[in-house]
């Protein structure tokens, strides 16, 4: 068994760069439409929860809501970005399309494409987020360089959903099970984590337990470093989320080995 | 280097009850075309997958290419190339740009595919489609381009499963005929198929499968010599079982099938004979083939 599974890992550093630059292939063909669809989502989020909402609300935490807001939908549309981009092409890529069977049949290894995957996911995420930080900086409710320094976090937060993401396709039999993942797990992260309202706005007991969500600890790094305040504990931010993105790796990595290498 | 490309002793597989594969020992040498004939289900897929290391078998031991699989089948992979049953290439992409995809997968850059590509898609008679996008191509063309694909990492064995079911026979003669020139440059071939005409026409020896289990072994024409060793008279029509009795005893052995009877005899004529007369009666003469191996040894045609 230990054996078998160290044959599924990585079997270098680099070998995932080739699922990568296959993924950027195909995208690059399709890369207009993905932008504007990377756009268009967010700004209607932006614009009609921000300006409307925005309206009643007032000023939240010393700031427009608007800006309030921008930093939580940054971090959102990273979470939804990879976890949409692993849930449903990396899946057509593992089930219908093939192209996984394809490259198992090179040298690449389960875990190489594995972790190729992810980290094309987190380039769709970076793509997503810095899209909505540049609509926010152009209306003036970010600074420029801000984008700039909330990108690290925001690539980071990608690669969590994604590898989230990865072992609900590693267990899902179907497309059709991927709903639950959303309606059940990552709509109520959205309103638990701080994103469209102060998460110090719930109760305590759910507090603490949005406390331990990822999108919880990835708010709360993109949001300060957008409004130039500091962030608290970020080192405890951080590691909490390299938690979130290694563990699931290795488990889709070998639930995925169970599914596709019997 | 050894002159054996793969060897299995004792391989055997099970899906919860079902055994797929049962106690199967073969080996291939290299430059050899290795035939695994059998009706579907008979375990060829699994057999084919076992040797990349995509299935692990629950006993046994596999050798390819000098490597222990599954355990380094990812070292003996570098040196395989992979026909799979199901077209597995990228649609939304150009011919030329499958091939630099797949290519990547071997570590190989960018230059050094743009070098191989050229002889490859002449190889695979796709000069002309090299930017065309392969949901364009026809089926013959995309079965020629995984080919393609398949030798991007110059490889000494290929492991082909199916290569040639789903196409027409025009595509099917053309992918024969460029599988010779590759044993012709000293590739060693292992392919699946359930075609007996394609199995006689390339395999220098071949395993006759069923059920997961090995029933014959040999080279094409032996196995016939063996197991048949007389002409064949195919006779339908009518009744088989009352034609049965009248020809009986100038056969050496009768097979039915379905409404055909299958009569294995060396005095043809004298069978012809016992027939004339009897109308809407349909026969045919012809040289036995794997197909009335098969028929023999299972009591059951291949392909229903």
């Amino acid at each position: 068994m230990g054996e078998s599974f160290a044959a599924v890992m990585p079997a270098n550093a680099y070998n995932w760069i080739a699922v990568w630059r296959r993924n950027f292939l195909a995208w690059k063909k399709v890369a207009l439409a993905s932008i504007l669809g990377n756009l268009a989502d967010p700004i209607t989020n932006l614009f009609g929860l921000g300006f409307g909402l925005g309206l009643i609300v007032g000023r939240v935490e010393g700031t427009s809501y608007i800006a309030f807001l921008a930093a939580g939908m940054v971090a959102t549309s990273a979470m939804t970005s990879a976890t949409f981009e692993t849930m449903y092409a990396a899946f057509a890529r593992m089930d219908a399309k093939r192209t996984w069977e394809a490259i198992l049949s090179t040298q690449l290894t389960l875990g190489d494409i594995v972790l190729g995957e992810l980290v094309w996911a987190a380039s769709k995420s970076v793509l997503a987020g810095t899209a909505i930080g540049i609509v926010a900086a152009t209306l003036g409710y970010a600074s420029w360089p801000s984008i700039l320094y909330a990108m690290p976090t925001i690539a980071l937060t990608g690669l969590v959903f994604a590898s989230l993401a990865m072992v609900v396709i590693a267990l899902a039999p179907s497309y059709d099970y991927f709903v639950f993942y959303q309606t059940l797990v990552l709509t109520p992260m959205v309103f638990l984590c701080g994103v469209v309202f102060p998460a110090s706005q719930l109760p305590g007991s759910f507090q603490q337990f949005a406390g331990l969500l990822p999108l919880a600890h990835s708010v709360d790094l993109i949001r300060p470093v957008m409004l130039e305040r500091g962030a608290d504990s970020a080192a405890l931010h951080v590691g909490a989320l390299c938690v979130y993105a290694v563990l699931p790796f290795f488990a889709s990595t070998a639930l995925l080995r169970r599914r596709l290498l019997r | 280097m050894s002159t054996v490309a793969i060897e299995l002793a004792g391989v055997k597989k099970s899906f919860g009850d079902k055994v797929i594969v049962n106690e199967l020992s073969f080996s291939v040498a290299r430059g050899e075309c290795f035939g695994l004939l059998g009706p579907n289900g008979a375990g060829k897929s699994t057999i084919a997958r076992m040797l990349l290391g995509m299935i692990s078998p629950d006993a046994g031991t596999i050798t390819v290419l000098n490597e222990p699989v599954p355990s380094r089948a990812r070292v003996a992979r570098v040196r395989i190339g992979v026909v799979p049953q199901f077209d597995n290439l990228e649609l939304e992409f150009t011919v030329r740009e499958n091939l630099l995809v797949f290519g990547r997968y071997f570590g190989m850059s960018a230059r050094k595919i743009e070098a191989v590509a050229p002889s490859l898609l002449e190889f695979a008679r796709l000069e002309s489609k090299a930017d065309v996008r392969v949901s364009e191509l026809s089926g013959g063309m995309k079965r020629r381009l995984t080919l393609a694909r398949a030798l991007i990492n110059d490889p000494h064995l290929l492991v082909m499963d199916e290569p040639t079911t789903g196409l027409d026979p025009h595509a099917r003669h053309l992918i024969w005929e460029r599988l010779r020139v590759l044993l012709a440059r000293g590739k060693t071939i292992l392919l699946t198929t359930h075609f007996m005409e394609e199995a006689e026409r390339l395999c220098d020896r071949l395993c006759v499968l069923e059920g997961g289990r090995k029933i014959a072994e040999g080279m094409p024409d032996g196995l016939i010599d063996e197991h048949i060793g007389c002409n064949v008279v195919e006779i339908y029509g009518d009744d088989p079982h009352q034609l049965c009795e009248l020809i009986r005893p100038h056969a050496r052995h009768i097979e039915v099938s379905g409404e055909t009877l299958f009569c294995y005899t060396p005095h043809p004529d004298q069978v012809r004979v016992k027939l004339r007369g009897r109308a809407g009666l349909r026969i045919l003469q012809r040289p036995p083939n794997l197909e009335d191996v098969f028929l023999r040894l299972t009591g059951r045609e291949m392909e229903k």
